[in-house]
This record gives structure tokens, sequence and C-alpha cells, in this order.
């Protein structure tokens, strides 16, 4: 049976060369279109690891506005890096079309090859194929408009200074994950109908800013009657604070008014993968994984190639324990790898429990199974549906509730029979954004008295907002220029006022 | 399809501005920071990174984040000895239930300073920020007054007196090698026809007539074109080029008498390294003279100076004695700017101090740009100090600072050297 194959098989030396790469990438692209994987063409860039440490700091991004928080990230990652406290990420990748993956030149072949197959095959077809994706992002114009925002911003550098631009900037990131609708679909724009119609814009809004605050000066006896009424604006609570201050905010001047566009525009366009971590790097390390074992299988790789490549496949989806030094919380590459080989496995060799937990995968085609799984979720729908007893079996996971008014953590389930919904549950709270996020909406801007803006607070079973909200505040302060009030309401019902920019002189 | 594009060999430093707005924004505690490293650096290291220290509290990006309190609920993997209902005590650190990525500051990690290296280049601007050479503006007015007059190829116009006439002769031969060379072809053709006709003996006056004359009016021809034409002239030109001023020479007084030991020494030389670094910031060339004394004066090098094992007494005007006589035969003061760092434990033969006291005032502070005495004690200030005191409303560029500690040298530093406004002012009338 031993027929050597070896003058057939691909190199497998260390050193790569564009040569070679280029064969792996003919191969892989052969097996990623025999799965029928749908992506956007690739673009492969070679880059140094100290462009690999810039494309971190900018959050991936290909172009980027400055700003200083992107240089403490950029010698935060070079410090962390020339120390050998960490390795850089292998990839990036970018959701554009076409799909940019930058790959760093210390990579040896293999991890180059697993790159090709885990960023350009896995990653571009998540892009392409995730429903949220589809929906929220326009993978045609992102480059187009972030070079658009980095002109922009540069811009009223030039014409307003920096100090302004930045502390305008800091004011928007500190709100950024509170800029993002989360139901309506934003418009499609190309970065042609954008500039055409920034200036527009400017006018527009502007305008209606005026008007709506005009209203104090004019009409006295009308405001009469409606102060009568107790008029309240906005009419319900506004969740979406930044297009909430983009679109209200009384003293704003119109390019600060863009830039909070810019940064909520920017928001949006990540959301998407906030919610799809898990999916989506597991998705990427399914296809690695079974694109290079096809190879593999085909006889087209050497030992010595698989070795490394499973090493490096290993480290990647190691899940520690919770009480293991090297544990940070659930690794999304490790519960999403397995998930996604977990559906698989239920479609081709269920058990008795699989036939009853999933009825509808059972020796269903495994390849609809996970590209539907992969088309139609996010994190937190995809492992309230799919997660198995069998998985958490696997990962030995169990519950804590940490209930303050007791004395002790208590463990509510665990990985058997009476635990499985739970636990499935549980988790795929864990990844509900509307739930790690703490939940604040605009409830009132006093446009009739003295223009303060109060937002409420909403809390979860009972947590308390973190001691950052008066940082926040005093940023949405700079950005309302009038009183700011955050809110919450106590079990009695009574509204407490939990923080207030400018801060109030004790009496 | 192409699908792999080298960028290695693109713009590196894409962050390079981010790196700048970070730096800009963190100034004073960057500042803050280095104004501590001064005080490790060794005396030749000028030319590596640094790095810098900021405490993680003050670099936060705060966001709206659920914090303490309430019911937690969490799934945790890899349970190893836990069944349904089991009731753990609480840890201490209330890390336990935050979320998953917080996890790293348990170990209490989390607060650590951010720690960052910046180049020698801009460890040098930061240090040195805000800060400004004393009577520099003089020098800048200097700049612009002192010119040399160089020479700078030819040109077609100028005063007679710059006429170069060798220059000018070669354009002539040139022009008229031009305007008759069509003649001269001409001529030699009419002669090559006279000696050809002379040759063949026979007789055809007629001709050779027409050929003479023909001959005599090309010659007339030719030297009626001008021998020398204004269009010849060429004038040397000249070039006014600004000499620099900035060189300066600086001057590192040292007691090493039997009072003055290693560390105040140490403390004396690290005062010289920020003198030296903030010089050659502003100054293209820079000389360092060293003179160390005890009763006796004398100019030493660098190694000497700050290893030097002589000792014995002291007579301080030994040194401004010996300082004054080298400024005479080297440092022209009005092409040096010369400083005068010196540095002692104050204390001197008590004779001596009038005597120091006379040469700075008479002889050596009218013809520098800054003098600044550092007296290295702990104690009362000695008699030098009160003598020199005397020194300070009649000349604003000379400083006195006592330093008891070396976390005092940098601040004091910054003190001699801050910027304001005019403090200087008067100072132009003792410059030349």
């Amino acid at each position: 049976m031993a027929v050597d194959f070896s003058f057939d098989k691909l190199p497998d030396c260390a050193e790569w060369t564009f040569d070679y790469l280029e064969k792996y990438k003919q191969q892989i692209d052969r097996v990623a279109k025999f799965y029928g994987l749908d992506t956007y063409p690739n673009q492969l860039e070679m880059i140094t690891s100290e462009q690999m440490m810039d494309a971190y700091a900018s959050v991936g991004m290909p172009i980027g506005y400055n700003h200083w928080s992107f240089g403490k990230r950029f010698l935060q990652t070079q410090q962390n890096y020339m120390r050998g406290h960490m390795g850089l990420a292998y990839e990036i990748v970018i959701n554009s079309n076409p799909c940019i993956t930058y790959l760093m030149e210390e990579n040896t072949l293999t991890m180059q090859a697993l790159v090709m197959a885990h960023a350009s095959y896995g990653h571009n077809s998540f892009f392409k194929g995730n429903y949220l994706f589809q929906t929220w992002t326009e993978a045609d114009s992102i480059i187009d408009y972030l070079l658009f925002a980095k002109n922009y911003i540069h811009q009223c550098e030039q014409t307003y200074g920096i100090n302004e631009v930045e502390a305008t900037l800091d004011a928007c990131h500190a709100l950024m994950s509170h800029g993002v609708d989360r139901y309506k679909r934003p418009q499609k724009m190309s970065l042609a109908k954008e500039l055409e119609q920034q200036q527009e814009r400017e006018l527009y809004l502007q305008s209606q800013v005026d008007q709506l605050w005009q209203k104090l000066d004019n009409n006295n006896t009308e405001r009469d009657k409606q102060s009568s009424n107790e008029r309240i604006f906005p009419e319900s609570p506004q969740e979406n604070i930044l297009y909430f201050i983009e679109k209200n905010a009384p003293l704003l001047t119109p390019w600060q008014r863009e830039i909070v566009r810019i940064v909520r525009k920017t928001a949006q366009y990540f959301y998407p993968q906030k919610q799809t971590q898990v999916m989506n790097e597991g998705w990427a390390c399914f296809w690695h994984y079974t694109i290079i074992n096809h190879l593999f299988d085909e006889g087209l790789l050497t030992n010595k190639f698989m070795l490394e490549f499973l090493h490096h496949h290993t480290s990647v989806i190691n899940q520690p324990a919770y009480n293991s030094p090297q544990y940070t919380g659930i690794n999304p590459y490790a519960l999403g790898f397995s998930m996604y080989s977990d559906i698989r496995r239920i479609c081709e060799h269920p058990s008795d429990e699989d036939k009853e937990w999933f009825p509808q995968l059972t020796g269903s085609n495994w390849l609809e199974a996970v590209k539907s799984a992969m088309q139609n979720y996010k994190d937190e729908s995809f492992i309230s549906q799919y997660l198995s007893p069998h998985l958490i079996r696997e990962f030995k996971f169990f519950e804590l509730v940490d209930d303050d008014k007791q004395n002790h953590i208590e463990v509510t389930s665990i990985h058997n029979d009476k635990g499985y919904q739970k636990i499935r549950t549980a988790l795929a709270k864990q990844y509900d954004l509307s739930h790690i996020e703490a939940n604040i909406q605009i409830i009132n801007a006093d446009i009739e008295g003295d223009r303060s803006l109060t937002l409420e607070y909403i809390p979860q079973n009972n947590v308390n907002l973190a001691d950052t909200k008066d940082e926040v505040i005093k940023h949405l302060h700079y950005l309302w220029q009038f009183d700011v009030n955050l809110v919450t309401q106590d079990k009695e019902m009574y509204t407490q006022i939990l923080s207030h920019c400018p801060e109030e002189l004790e009496p | 399809m192409a699908v792999f594009i080298d960028k290695r060999l693109n713009a590196k430093n894409k962050s390079m501005a981010n790196r700048q707005r970070f730096v800009r924004r963190y100034k004073s505690q960057i500042k803050h920071s280095l104004a501590e490293s001064i005080n490790r650096r060794k005396v030749t290291d000028h030319q590596s990174d640094e790095d810098v220290s900021i405490s993680k509290k003050d670099l936060s990006e705060p966001t709206f984040k659920q914090g303490e309190g309430g019911i937690k609920q969490r799934i945790y993997p890899g349970n190893d000895q836990f069944s349904e209902g089991d009731k753990i005590p609480r840890p201490k650190t209330s890390q336990g239930t935050g979320t998953g990525e917080s996890g790293a500051s348990d170990s209490g990690v989390g607060e650590d300073d951010f720690i960052f290296s910046i180049s020698a280049d801009e460890y040098l601007n930061l240090l040195f920020d805000d800060l400004e050479l004393p009577n520099l503006q003089f020098n800048q007015v200097d700049k612009l007054i002192d010119y040399k007059t160089v020479r700078a190829g030819y040109c077609n116009e100028g005063a007679i007196a710059n006429i170069d006439i060798v220059k000018s002769l070669q354009g002539s031969i040139a022009r008229r090698m031009v305007m008759t060379s069509d003649k001269r072809k001409q001529l030699k053709h009419c002669q090559q026809q006279l000696v050809l006709l002379e040759q063949k003996n026979e007789d055809q006056s007629a001709a050779k007539i027409q050929l003479t004359e023909k001959i005599a009016i090309l010659k007339d021809k030719i030297a009626k074109v001008p021998f020398i034409d204004t269009f010849d002239l060429r004038y040397r030109n000249y070039d006014k080029q600004t000499i620099p001023s900035s060189k300066a020479v600086m001057f590192c007084l040292m007691d090493v008498s039997g009072s003055m030991v290693q560390a105040t020494k140490d403390m004396a030389k690290r005062f010289y390294i920020l003198l030296y670094l903030f010089l050659t910031r502003n100054y293209k060339t820079i000389n360092v003279v060293y003179i160390i004394h005890h009763t006796q004066a004398k100019e030493v090098d660098e190694q000497n100076f700050f290893y030097s094992k002589e000792t014995g007494g002291t007579i301080i005007s030994s040194a401004l004695k010996l300082l004054y006589q080298i400024i005479k035969k080297r440092y022209n003061s009005k092409d040096w700017n010369i400083y005068v760092a010196q540095a002692s434990d104050g204390d001197n033969w008590q004779d001596d101090t009038p005597k120091c006291y006379q040469l700075l005032a008479n002889k050596i502070l009218p013809i520098i740009r800054f003098y600044s005495y550092i007296e290295i004690n702990n104690n009362e200030p000695k008699s030098l100090w009160l003598e020199y005191q005397r020194l300070i409303d009649k000349y604003p560029h000379f400083t006195m600072r006592q330093i008891t500690e070396v976390a005092d040298i940098y601040p004091v530093f910054r003190d001699l050297f801050k910027k304001t406004a005019n403090i200087n002012a008067g100072w132009g009338q003792y410059g030349r």
C-alpha cells in the first residue's frame, strides 16, 4: 500500500515563496469550490510584522483616521510583541469586496497555507454568506468610506485644530457601542453618493436642529399650551445615542455632526462582527481544518506539513479549564469550531441522543446543514439552536450564579440531563449583546426648558452601572453642551440620579 | 488572476501619526516619567531609546459598562469537581464573576503601568520641551548679520572691477571664430586659387588681379569683426553667504578637592550631561572644555574629568583664571557662544573668594553667554555662595542653584532654562 506520491506533493519547507504560495492557493481554491464555498474575490497581501502591528492597532481597518487611542494600541501591541508576551495574529482579514487578507512575512509556509484556508475562504465566505453581514455591511464600499472618513477628519484637523477634533472623537468613542441601530437596516450608500450628499446633509441637519430649538423663542402662546400637555421629546426612548446627538444636539457645529456620523457608521460596520465572533472564527477554523485534511487525504501534503499544521490548529482551538492560569474566558475559536464539527457529526453519525435533540439534522446533508447554520444565525441564536449535550459534556460546562445578596456563589447546573437545556440557554444569553451591554436610553431632551438631556439606565438582574459612567457622561455633555443627567428607577419606582454633568456644587 | 500583492516595502509607519498623537496627548505624563529616567541614564548614553511608563488609569477610554452587584449568571468550561447545588465561597477579589475578558486582572496585574519606548530624538525633544537657551534670540540675530562673500561662477553683468579678462577673451575668440568662419573659408579658397595660377606660369593677370582684390576685401571684412564686444564680457560673480554663528563652547569646571566625593561628582556630571544635550540641540558645533581644580587648575579630557584621582585643598580662582586664559586664547567671544557650568561643594579658601568675585565680575561674565554655578551641598551655603550672590542682580545671565540630591538635578535644570519672557532683556550690553 505504501506508495510514495512525494513527487506529487506540495512543498513542505519552512520558507515560503510566492511560487509555493500560488501552488497552495490553487489547491485550496479547488477544494473550497468542491465544497461550494461562496466567496468574494481574494486579494492576498504580504506584509511585515511591523505593518501587521499597524493594522492591528487600527482595529484591522486598512485605512483609518488618526486618533491617539490607535497610537496607544499600537504601542501596546509593539511592546508586548517585542517582549515576547504575545504572538501576533497570524492574519487579518477585511470584510470588503475584494476580500483583503494580510499574510505576515514571518509565517512559515504551513502557516501561510493555514491562513489562506482560514481567512481567504473561511472568513471570506462567512462575510459573504451570513445574513447579518449581508444586511448591515457594505463590502463594496467600505474601503471608500473609510478613506472618505480619514480625509474628512484630516481636513477638520487642519481647519479647526487637532484638539477640538480629538475631543469630539474621544466623546464619540466613549459612546460608540451606543451608536448602532440594532433593528433598523441602514440605507445603502456609495461613496460618490455620500460625498454628494454630505454638504446637503450638513445644511439640512443644521436647519432641522435650528427649527427644533427655535420653538423656545417663537410662539410663546403655543409653547404655553404645549407645556401644559407635558410634551415629551423624543416621543419614544432612543437607544442610539450617537444618532440622537447627530440629529438633535443644539450646539454641535456641522463638521462635528459629520464626525459623530462617521464614528456611528464605523460602529455600525463592526456591529455584525461583535455579534458573530464564535460563528465567524468557528467557521474559519472548521474550513481550514476541512480543506487541509481534504488535501492530505488526496496525498498532496507531507506528514511533516501535516504535523506542523495540527500543532497550530490544536493550539488555536485549545480551551483551558476555568481553573487554569491560561483561562481567559470561553475561546470563541474552540466553541465555534467544535459546534460546526458537531453539526457535521450529528448529520453523519448521530447518536440516539442527537436524534432526540436534533431530529432535523440527523441524516441530512452535512454541507447543507453547516452552511445553513452559518448563514442564518448570530452567536446567541446559533448557540441556543445548535449546542448539543454531546458538546456540553465535552466542554464540561457548568453554570455559576453569583447573587450579591447571598454569601455563596452557587453551581446551578452542570453537564447532565437536567442541566443541558439550562446551560444552552444561559450560554446563548452570554452572547446576546443586548444583554451584555448596559441598557441606556435617552428618555428626555428638555427642548422647551433648560435644554437638559436625560438618560435612563435600565438594570438587568440588579447589576449596577460601572464607575466609568461619570466619565462617559462628561463626554456626552461635551457633545450636548447643556446639562446631562443619567437616572435609574429604584424598586419603588422612584427616579434616582446616577450621574450628572456638569457636577453640581455641594450644597 | 494576480492575487498576491507584496506590500512589505510599502509605507511602514502607518501608525506613526497615531503614535505622535498619543505622545502629544500624554506629554506631561511622559515628561514626568523622563524626569525620573534622567537620573538613571549614563553620561555617554545619549543615543539609546528610553522606556516611558504611564499609569494605566490615565489612559482609559471610558464606556458604559455593567459593574458590581446584582445577580450574575455565567458559564464556565472544564468542570472537575462541582455538582448541581454546590455552594462556593466567593473569591476575595470579586472579579470571578466578571466577564471572561477581564479575567486577566484577577492576579492584580491589571493596574500595571503602561510602558513603551520612545526614540532618543523624541526623548530629547520632550526632555527639553519648553526650555530655551538663555540669550538664544540674540544669537539668532547674529546669524542674520554675519555674511561671508564667496565666489559663485560668472555672470554677464556687473561692475567693471569684476571683469574677468581671461573669461571675456575666451568669449571673444569664440565669437570671432563663429562670425568669420565663412569668410575664412572663402579666403583660404581664394589664396589657393592664386597659388595655382602662379604655378601655371601663364599670363592671367586679369584673374590674378581679381583674386587679389577679393582676398583684400575678405581680409578687410575679417578684420572688421570687433576684437571684443560687450557681449563677450564676463564678470566674476559673488554671493553672500551667512556664516553660522551657531558655535558654542561649554566649559565644565569641577572642584576635585578632598571634600568632593564620587557621589558629588556624579551629581555634577548629570548636570553637565543635561547641559551638553541641551546645547547640542541648539548648536551645530559644540566644544567641551573640562577644567578641574583643587589648589591648582588644569585642563583635562573627559575621562580624567570624571575619574580623576587628584585631590587637595581648594583655590577656586585658579580655575577661573584658567578659564579666562583659555577663552582669550582659543574662543573669541565674537565667534563662540560661551557657556560655563561650575560645580563645587562650596568650600573655598577664605582669602580666595573675593578674587573669584573680581574675576567673574570684571573679566569672565562680560564675555560669555551663560554661567551657572551649582553648589552640591546639603548644609548651609558657604562663603562662596554668599559672595556669588552679589553677582546675580548685576548679571542676569549668572545663575546659581543648590542641589542636595540626584532628584534635584532635572528640576533645577528646568528651572534654570525655563522659557521666560525677556528675563535676559538687559543682557545684550554685555555681549560684545
